[in-house]
């Protein structure tokens, strides 16, 4: 459940840090969903569905960078509209290619799509460790993608770019670093990411395609990069206690504690008011966050 | 305007791609909205919150706002309006359908405070504690509809029907129209008086032109951020109160369908103006009403709606910079002619 709030917040966290707010994510994570099912269905591979996933959420990211960084469009405006446009498009191609049916689409043909040998050993995996292990596959894989992006974002030269030109891009350009090209490059990046994070949820949790099957997790995600406070360690910590709430919340359902699990699903909403609020000790967004830059 | 139709015809091109009738799809959309007394009727019905919403958008754009929250407070505004018309018995009609309605509004009102409240006292940024209250309001109605409101004896998750006399008057025979179109109409009027006409709608568009010139001018910066996002949820609580009150009769999860949203699309492509909100909101209105026969003769799915919608914002969004930037390229042009006169070799220079 953490996984892919923590895949695609990492993407975000960049773009983030670079002053493009994407309230977008949403629809590219659900463009990423579709693709990855179209496109394993197609190429006969999972592998190649999540690539097909990660190209469509390339350039659904490309068509956001153009308009906002590019024409200078308001970043909101357009990712809400990218939001819409995922919900439209990928309900119109779902149903024209798995037919017209309001019900989610016969699973037969998914069944069958044939998993690649490396998603067949975590499972494996999984039956051997018992279930409180198989967690900690995500845990490891997570704890993996955290420190590199520390260290690109923290200790490279591109990552110290990343970080100035989401403070103040003006000083940037004076100083020859090319702004439009560091927002391309992270809107793209996490664009990537989002994609692949669709991909994990029709591939690795669902291994079908649902209508507007992302729930709200592209927010999440965003949601997670804001309570990380924009650090990588902070989405790692966001990402997995939401995700730990996701889970908790299917099993407090399936319990019957008599716990509202609504007020489980709310939990990562409220505490990201809190945090941006204050309450959670001092979170200050990068400076020059949702303001297009333009040249003079 | 050129948004618009860029916009039909790529959606149109999407429904030839799909290997279908474009011609047939669009008979059967205007047949759909505009074709018969209860299409025009269904069309004036899908405008009503669209209007709501737009005004929840437009209110806070003015003020230099962004509310992405309008989808909570609508969910909100139908909550207060159902308990209203749930819990007060004994009123007569048309008392009880103020009461309910202004009970829409002020709920749908302080969930908007809520966010401005937040930003004033916190600095904390509206676009995403609006987001996040989407879903908070949205869980909430989930829980209490199938908790505390729950119609006995629980088989499905929706609150008791509301009292008869706090249902919104049905004045067209044979349709479901209600008078909360009226409702709509009055707030687009009362949105161009506020902004217009009044000194705290005044104050609204300098802070929202230019929030550091509105205080150095004396104003609160803050109070109209608070008074806006009130006005502004208030708004979009009123879509969700008219479609309770009007429409559903009871309160049930996820009753909105993403209304809140297209207050988005409504506000951008009417610039935020009240005329603009209105043909926006009939446009949209008749599009949404006439896709179900469009989907039901033509085999067009509904969803096409979305794209139709998503691709004018996204134009809208891309062409007003088109705008700018050519009005920009024509004042430096005339500040070269204005020059040109007097200095005629002098390098122009323009900021």
């Amino acid at each position: 459940m953490a996984m892919p709030i923590l895949i695609a917040g990492m993407g975000f966290l960049f773009s983030e840090r670079a002053g493009v707010v994407n309230i977008g994510a949403e629809g590219i994570m659900l463009f990423g969903a579709l693709a990855g099912v179209v496109g394993a269905l197609y190429l006969n591979s999972a592998w190649l569905g999540l690539l097909a996933a990660m190209l469509a959420g390339l350039l659904v990211a490309a068509i956001f960078a153009l308009l906002t960084v590019s024409l200078h469009a308001d970043q909101i405006v357009v990712g809400a509209g990218i939001n819409i446009l995922a919900a439209g498009l990928t309900t119109t191609v779902n149903r024209i290619v798995f037919g017209m049916n309001a019900t989610p689409p016969a699973i037969p043909s998914f069944h069958v799509l044939p998993f690649p040998d490396a998603l067949a050993r975590i499972s494996w995996l999984g039956e051997i460790l018992s279930t409180i292990f198989s967690q900690n596959i995500l845990v490891y894989l997570a704890l993996f993608i955290a420190p590199l992006s520390q260290y690109f974002l923290f200790h490279t030269e591109i990552g110290l770019k990343i970080r100035a030109v989401g403070e103040y891009p003006k000083a940037c350009d004076t100083v020859g670093i090319d702004v439009v090209r560091v927002r391309y490059g992270t809107i793209l990046f996490s664009g990537l990411l989002g994609g692949a994070a669709g991909a994990y949820l029709s591939l690795g949790v669902l291994s079908f395609f649902m209508e507007s099957m992302t729930a709200g997790r592209g927010f999440i995600a965003l949601a997670a990069v804001v309570f990380g406070k924009y650090t990588p360690y902070g989405v790692l910590g966001a990402a997995l206690l939401f995700g730990a709430g996701l889970s908790l919340e299917s099993r407090l359902q399936a319990l019957g504690t008599g716990i509202p699990y609504q007020f489980i699903l709310m939990a990562p909403y409220i505490l990201t008011i809190l945090t941006l609020a204050g309450f959670v000790g001092r979170n200050k967004g990068p400076a020059a966050s949702g303001i297009p830059y333009i040249k003079e | 305007m050129a948004s618009v139709l860029l916009a039909f015809v790529v959606s149109g091109v999407i429904i030839h791609l799909c290997g279908l009738d474009v011609i047939s799809a669009a008979k059967n959309m205007i047949e759909g909205s505009l074709g018969s007394k209860n299409a025009i009727a269904e069309s004036l019905l899908k405008m009503g919150p669209l209007i709501f919403t737009g005004l929840a958008y437009a209110l806070a754009a003015r003020c230099g706002l962004v509310n992405i929250g309008a989808e909570g407070q609508l969910y909100i505004g139908g909550l207060t309006a159902a308990l209203v018309g749930i819990y007060i018995p004994n009123l007569p009609a048309p008392l009880h359908q103020l009461f309910a309605v202004l009970a829409g509004f002020v709920g749908g009102g302080l969930w908007g405070f809520l966010s401005g409240w937040l930003k004033v006292r916190f600095g904390s940024s509206e676009v995403i504690t609006t987001i996040m209250l989407n879903y908070v309001a949205q869980y909430l109605i989930n829980y209490l509809v199938s908790g505390p409101l729950e119609e006995p004896p629980g088989t499905f998750p929706q609150s008791r029907p509301i009292v008869e006399s706090s249902q919104l008057t049905r004045f067209l025979p044979g349709t479901r129209l209600h008078i909360g179109i009226f409702i709509a109409l009055l707030c687009l009027v009362l949105f161009y008086f506020f902004l217009w006409k009044t000194t705290h709608g005044y104050e609204t568009r300098v802070v929202g032109a230019n929030p550091e010139a509105a205080s150095y001018a004396g104003m609160k910066p803050s109070s109209s951020v608070l008074l806006c996002m009130f006005l502004a949820g208030g708004c979009a609580g009123l879509a969700g109160a008219t479609d309770i009150l009007g429409i559903q009769w009871r309160l049930m999860p996820n009753f909105s369908n993403g209304a809140g949203f297209d207050g988005i699309a409504v506000a951008l492509l009417g610039h935020n103006t009240p005329l603009g909100i209105f043909f926006a909101a009939a446009l949209f209105g008749i599009v949404r009403s006439g896709a179900n026969l469009m989907q039901m003769l033509s085999k067009v799915p509904v969803s096409i709606v979305n794209i139709l919608q998503a691709l004018v914002v996204l134009f809208v969004a891309a062409s007003n910079i088109v705008f700018l930037i050519a009005r920009r390229r024509a004042i430096a042009r005339a500040a070269r002619r204005d020059s040109a006169p007097e200095e005629p070799n002098a390098p122009s220079e323009i900021p």
